[in-house]
C-alpha cells in the first residue's frame, strides 16, 4: 500500500532585540557569563511583574509580514504553567488565546505554497546543563523574545519539510529579525509527522520529534519517521502518538523519557500585562520597514541570474541587498564574483559582515566590462576590496597600485606592437608566422607583453599583430 | 500627621514609635522591627533639617510596612515559612514614593501568610491581636498593619487589599483603610497575590492623611502596565493618557477596563444633592444587628443632612464570592508557582532531588490556607474545568463590572457595611473555611469591579468594639470619597 506522509512544523525563532520581552537586560548572552543577563523581573522575585518590549512587538509584525500573515489588531498574553529550574515563574508567558501572528503563508523556491495557521510571542526558557548528580541552571536565555511559527499540516515529503524551514529561516533573517545562528539555537524546529494510506481522508497518528536545529536533521527525521512508521503499519501494528528526539549520530529518532500522562498547562490570561492593541497606522508603519524578501530577489533577478547561484546568494541577506544596489548591468558578474569568489573564501563569514561599496563594486564591474581587467585581475581587486589596509583607496586605485589596468588604447598598443616588430629578435617568428606557423603567434604576443609590462590586453595584441603580419 | 522639623526631630519620632511598638510587643504587630534603620534614617533627616533642606512632605513620620511589600531592610517574608529569611535587592515603588518624602519604616507588620485570610491568623509568625480586644481576631489579612495604626504605635501604614485585607481589619480595629481604584498604586514590589485584584492602600487615623498619602504614592508606574496616572497630576491637569495603563484582559477585564479608560470621574456636581446608594440585598440576617442598625442610622443622618438615599437592586452581587473565589484562587496558584525552593527563600532539607524539592519544599513551606487555595486554583484552570469555572467566573466578573456602572448612574456613592460581623474572637473561624471566606461577602466585589472603597469608622458596640462603613465610589473617585468620608464619620 502506499502511505502519503502529512507533515506540520512547529518553529521557535529567538529575536534579536536589544532587551528581553519583559524586562531591560540585554537579550544578547552571547559570551557572556551564566546568569549575567537576568534581572528581578527575569529571575522571578517576588513581586516582580513583567513589562513588555515595544521592538518585539515591531519585530513580530515584521516577521508575520515576512510570511504573509495577518497582523491581529488585539492579542493578549497568557500563562503557560509548569515546574522545571529553566522556567523561573513557574509558568511561560505566551499567547495562548490570541497570538499577535495571524493566518498566513510561505511559498518555497519550488513555488509550494505552504500554510501558516498562527504565530505567537513567547518568553524562552532557561538552559539547563546536567552533571552525574546535579544540574547547573543559566537564566541568560529567560525571556528572550521568541515567536513560535505553527504551520498547517500541509507538508507531505521530506524535501519539503527541509525546503520550508529553510525558507522560513531565510524570510526571518531577511526581516532582520533573528541573528538566525542555527547552531546556537536561533530557530529550533519541531516536527509533527503522521502517514495514510494514500486517498484516505484521515490522518494517521502522529509523532513529534522535538528541537531540531539543522535544516539537514529536519529532512533526516522525517524521511526516518515515514520509514519507521510505514515499518509499523505494514506490519498491522499502531503508531503510538509520542514525543521523541532525534540523534543526529546514528540518525534515528529516540522516545523521549516522558510520563505519557497529558500535561495540564493550566493556561490562563496574564493579569500582569495589558493586551497588544495595534493601530492600523502603527501595523502599517511597521510592515513598511520590511525589506525585499527571497520571493522578491526571486521575480526581480530570476532572468539575470542562474538559478543555482540565486538560491546559493538567497542564504545571505546582506549579498541580496548589495545586489540589489549595484547597476543593474553588473547584477549577473556580481552575483557570480559574490558565489564563486567571495563564498569560497575562508574568511567569507567575516567578509559579509562588511561588504565593499556599491560604488566600488560599480567600479570594479566597469573595469571589467572595459576589458581595463582581466578576470583574474578583478578577482583579485574583488578581494582586495574586503582587505582593511587597501579598501578605503577605492576599485580603481588598488587596481592602478597593483597594475592591474589593461592596456586597451589601440594607438599606444600598435606603437608597442610596431617597436617589437622592429626588434631583430622577432624577425625570425614574423617570417614563419607569414609561412603558416599559426602558433607563433603566441611567441609574439608574449613579447609584446613583456614590453608592455604586461599591461596590454593580450586579445586586442593577437587581433592587431594578425593584421599587422597578414 | 506630625512631621519632624526644627522643634520636633525625627529621631524623637521615630523613638517614640519604637517605644510603643515594644509597649505593645504582645500584641505581634511585628515580623521585623527596623531598630535600628529607622534610627539612623532619622537622624539624616535631622541633619537635612538642621541644614534647612527640603525633606518631603512626610518627614521623619514614622511608618509601618506590611511585610509583603520588598525592601531590603529586614526580610520580607509575608509572613510565609517559604520566604522565610528572604531580603529583598530591590524596593516596591510605593515604599520608595513614601521614603523620598522622608517616610520612616519602623517595622514590617504581620499577615495571613501571602495575605490569604481574614484574621491573620494563617501567619507562620502566629497571630496579631485586635488592638480593642486582646481576645479578638484583628481581622485580615493586613491585621497587623491596622492595629499598628490603632494602638498608635506609627501615623499610618501600608496594606493590600484583594478582597476586603484593608478594610476588613481597618473595621475591626477602628480607623481608616483605604483600597483605591485597582492601578492606583504600583504593585511593582509587592508579593502578589491574585494580580488583577491586588489593590495597595493605606491605614489612617483621619481622611486628611489618607489624601496626603493618595496624592504621593498613586501614579503610573513604568515597571507596572496596570497603573494609572497619579491625583497629584490628574489635579494638576496632567498626564490623563489612561489608555496606555488599561488592566489586563481577561473578558472581564476588558470591560473593566473600558470603564477607567473611558470616564474620568468627576466630583458631583455643587448644584445637585449628592445620592447615597443603599444595597437592599445586604440588610438580611447574614449581617451582625449592631451594624444593621449602625448602618440605617447613618442614612438617616445622612437625609437629615440634605442627601439624598436611593435603595439599589445589584441582583448579581450574590454571585461576587462565588466569582472571586474561583478567580482569586487561579491567580493565587499562578503566581505562588515561583517559591518552588529553587532559587531563594526555604528549602526542604529532607529534598534528594528535583522532584522532591518542589513537593517537599512546597508542602512544609505553605501554610493551609495556602495549599487550599492552590489546590482550588489548579482545578478551575485545568483543562476540562477551565470553561465551567474561570471563564464563567469571568463572564459573571464583567456582568458585575456593568451592574456597579449602572448603579454609579442612580448614585454618586453607595454605603454598605464592610463585612457582616464586627472583630470575632481568636480561634473562632479558624478551622471554618467556609465562615472565613464569608468575611469577604460585601468587600469582594470592589476588587472583582476595580472601584474604590474607604472603610469608615462609624462607632462601636455596647462592649466597645470598633465598628466600620464601606464608602463606595465608582472608579477613580478615590479622593471624592475620602473627601466625603467626614459626612459619615
Amino acid at each position: 500500500m502506499k502511505y502519503i506522509p502529512t507533515i506540520g512544523i512547529e518553529c521557535h525563532v529567538q529575536l534579536s532585540t536589544k532587551t528581553k520581552l519583559f524586562s531591560e537586560v540585554d537579550n544578547d548572552a552571547r559570551g557572556k557569563e551564566p546568569n549575567s543577563c537576568v534581572s528581578p523581573v527575569d529571575y522571578a522575585l517576588p513581586g516582580m511583574l513583567p513589562r513588555l518590549n515595544g521592538e518585539a512587538i515591531k519585530f513580530a509584525i515584521r516577521a508575520g509580514k515576512a510570511m504573509n500573515c495577518k497582523i491581529n489588531a488585539h492579542s493578549r498574553f497568557d500563562r503557560k504553567h509548569y515546574f522545571y529550574p529553566d522556567s523561573p515563574k513557574g509558568y511561560q508567558i505566551t499567547q495562548f488565546y490570541q497570538p499577535i501572528i495571524g493566518a498566513g503563508h510561505v511559498e518555497l523556491p519550488s513555488g509550494t505554497k505552504i500554510h501558516i495557521e498562527h504565530a505567537h510571542l513567547e518568553g524562552d526558557a532557561g538552559k539547563l546543563t546536567h552533571f552525574d548528580n546535579y544540574s547547573l541552571v543559566d537564566l541568560n536565555r529567560v525571556d528572550t523574545p521568541l515567536i513560535e511559527i505553527v504551520s498547517m499540516p500541509d507538508i507531505h515529503s521530506a524535501k519539503d519539510a527541509h525546503d520550508y524551514c529553510k525558507e522560513l529561516w531565510r524570510l526571518m533573517c531577511f526581516a532582520g529579525v533573528t541573528n538566525g545562528d542555527l547552531y546556537n539555537g536561533n530557530m529550533r524546529f519541531d516536527v509533527n509527522t503522521s502517514i495514510a494510506p494514500e486517498g484516505s481522508d484521515k490522518l494517521g497518528t502522529r509523532t513529534e520529534v522535538k528541537n531540531l536545529n539543522s535544516f539537514r536533521s529536519v529532512e533526516r527525521a522525517v524521511e526516518y519517521e515515514i520509514a519507521r512508521q510505514t515499518k509499523i503499519l505494514e506490519a498491522g501494528e499502531k503508531v503510538v502518538q509520542q514525543t521523541l528526539g532525534w540523534n543526529d549520530a546514528t540518525g534515528k529518532t529516540t522516545a523521549q523519557r516522558s510520563k505519557e500522562e497529558a500535561k495540564d498547562y493550566r493556561y490562563m490570561p496574564e493579569p500582569d500585562l495589558p493586551p497588544i492593541n495595534l493601530s492600523k497606522e502603527f501595523t502599517e508603519k511597521e510592515a513598511a520597514k520590511l525589506p525585499p524578501m527571497p520571493a522578491d530577489y526571486r521575480k526581480k533577478f530570476g532572468n539575470v541570474i542562474s538559478g543555482d547561484t540565486l538560491e546559493v546568494l538567497l542564504d545571505y541577506p546582506a549579498l541580496m541587498k548589495k545586489l540589489d544596489e549595484v547597476c543593474s548591468e553588473y547584477v549577473k558578474s556580481m552575483s557570480n564574483l559574490f558565489a564563486s569568489v567571495l563564498l569560497a573564501e575562508e574568511k567569507s563569514a567575516e567578509y559579509l559582515n562588511d561588504l565593499p561599496s556599491a560604488k566600488d563594486l560599480n567600479e570594479l564591474c566597469e573595469m571589467n566590462e572595459k576589458k581595463e581587467l582581466s578576470s583574474t585581475a578583478t578577482k583579485e581587486v574583488f578581494l582586495r576590496l574586503f582587505d582593511p589596509q587597501m579598501k578605503n583607496r577605492g576599485a580603481k586605485n588598488i587596481a592602478k597600485e597593483l597594475g592591474l589596468i589593461q592596456e586597451n588604447d589601440l594607438g599606444a598598443l600598435e606603437a608597442i606592437i610596431d617597436t617589437v616588430l622592429q626588434k631583430p629578435e622577432t624577425k625570425k617568428a614574423q617570417e614563419d608566422y607569414k609561412n603558416g606557423e599559426e602558433k607563433v603567434i603566441g611567441f609574439l604576443v608574449g613579447q609584446v607583453m613583456k614590453e608592455s609590462h604586461g599591461k596590454a590586453n593580450p586579445s586586442a595584441v593577437q587581433e592587431i599583430l594578425r593584421k599587422k603580419l597578414k | 500627621m506630625k512631621t519632624a522639623n526644627k522643634k520636633i526631630t525625627a529621631v524623637s519620632l521615630v523613638k517614640e514609635a519604637l517605644e510603643k511598638a515594644k509597649k505593645f510587643e504582645k500584641y505581634n504587630v511585628f515580623t521585623f522591627l527596623n531598630s535600628e534603620g529607622a534610627l539612623k534614617k532619622a537622624e539624616e533627616i535631622d541633619k537635612r533639617i538642621a541644614r534647612g533642606e527640603e525633606v518631603g512632605r512626610l518627614a521623619g513620620v514614622p511608618y509601618a510596612l506590611k511585610d509583603n511589600f520588598l525592601s531590603p531592610e529586614g526580610p520580607t517574608t509575608a509572613s510565609a515559612h517559604i520566604l522565610e529569611g528572604f531580603v529583598s535587592p530591590v524596593t516596591a515603588t510605593a515604599v520608595e514614593k513614601l521614603e523620598a518624602e522622608g517616610a520612616i519604616m519602623i517595622g514590617r507588620t504581620n499577615l495571613d501568610a501571602f495575605a490569604h485570610g481574614s484574621s491573620t491568623e494563617n501567619s507562620y509568625y502566629g497571630p496579631t491581636h485586635n488592638a480593642v480586644d486582646f481576645e479578638r481576631v484583628p481581622g485580615g489579612s493586613s491585621g497587623g498593619s491596622a492595629a499598628a495604626v490603632a494602638l498608635g504605635i506609627v501615623e499610618f501604614a501600608t496594606g493590600t487589599d484583594t478582597g476586603g485585607s484593608i478594610r476588613q481589619p481597618a473595621s475591626f480595629n477602628g480607623v481608616y483603610g483605604l483600597k483605591p481604584t485597582f492601578g492606583c498604586i504600583s504593585r511593582y514590589g509587592v508579593v502578589a497575590m491574585a494580580s488583577s485584584l491586588d489593590c495597595i492602600g493605606f491605614f489612617t487615623k483621619t481622611p486628611e492623611d489618607m489624601d496626603l498619602l493618595m496624592t504621593i504614592a498613586s501614579g503610573q508606574d513604568s515597571k507596572d502596565l496596570t497603573t494609572l496616572p497619579s491625583y497629584y497630576e490628574v489635579e494638576n491637569g496632567g498626564n490623563k493618557a489612561e489608555d496606555a495603563a488599561c488592566p489586563s484582559d481577561n473578558s472581564s477585564q476588558a470591560a473593566l477596563a473600558k470603564s477607567s479608560c473611558s470616564a474620568e470621574h468627576t466630583a458631583p456636581s455643587a448644584s445637585l444633592p449628592i445620592r447615597i446608594g443603599i444595597i437592599k440585598d445586604f440588610d438580611n440576617e447574614a449581617v451582625t444587628p449592631e451594624i444593621r442598625e449602625v448602618l440605617k442610622k447613618k442614612c438617616e443622618k445622612l437625609k437629615e443632612k440634605g442627601y439624598e438615599i436611593v435603595e439599589l437592586e445589584m441582583p448579581t452581587l450574590k454571585y461576587a464570592l462565588a466569582v472571586y473565589y474561583i478567580i482569586q484562587p487561579a491567580e493565587v496558584a499562578s503566581n505562588l508557582s515561583r517559591y518552588d525552593g529553587i532559587r531563594y527563600g526555604f528549602r526542604s532539607e529532607k529534598a534528594k532531588d528535583l522532584e522532591e524539592i518542589y513537593d517537599d519544599t512546597r508542602s512544609e513551606g505553605f501554610m493551609p490556607e495556602n495549599k487550599r487555595r492552590i489546590m482550588i486554583g489548579n482545578f478551575v484552570l485545568s483543562s476540562g474545568f477551565y470553561d465551567a469555572y474561570f471563564l464563567k467566573a469571568a463572564k459573571a466578573r464583567t456582568l458585575i463590572v456593568k451592574e456597579y456602572e449602572e448603579a454609579f448612574s442612580k448614585c454618586d456613592f453607595i454605603l454598605t457595611p464592610v463585612s457582616p460581623n464586627y472583630a470575632f474572637k481568636l480561634g473562632e473561624k479558624v478551622n471554618d473555611p467556609v465562615a472565613m471566606y464569608l468575611e469577604d461577602l460585601m468587600s469582594v466585589s470592589l476588587n472583582l469591579a476595580g472601584v474604590p472603597g474607604l472603610a469608615i469608622p462609624v462607632g462601636k458596640t455596647k462592649d466597645g468594639l470598633p465598628l466600620g462603613l464601606q464608602l463606595v465610589g465608582p472608579r477613580r473617585s478615590d479622593m471624592a470619597l475620602i473627601e466625603f468620608a467626614k459626612e459619615i464619620a
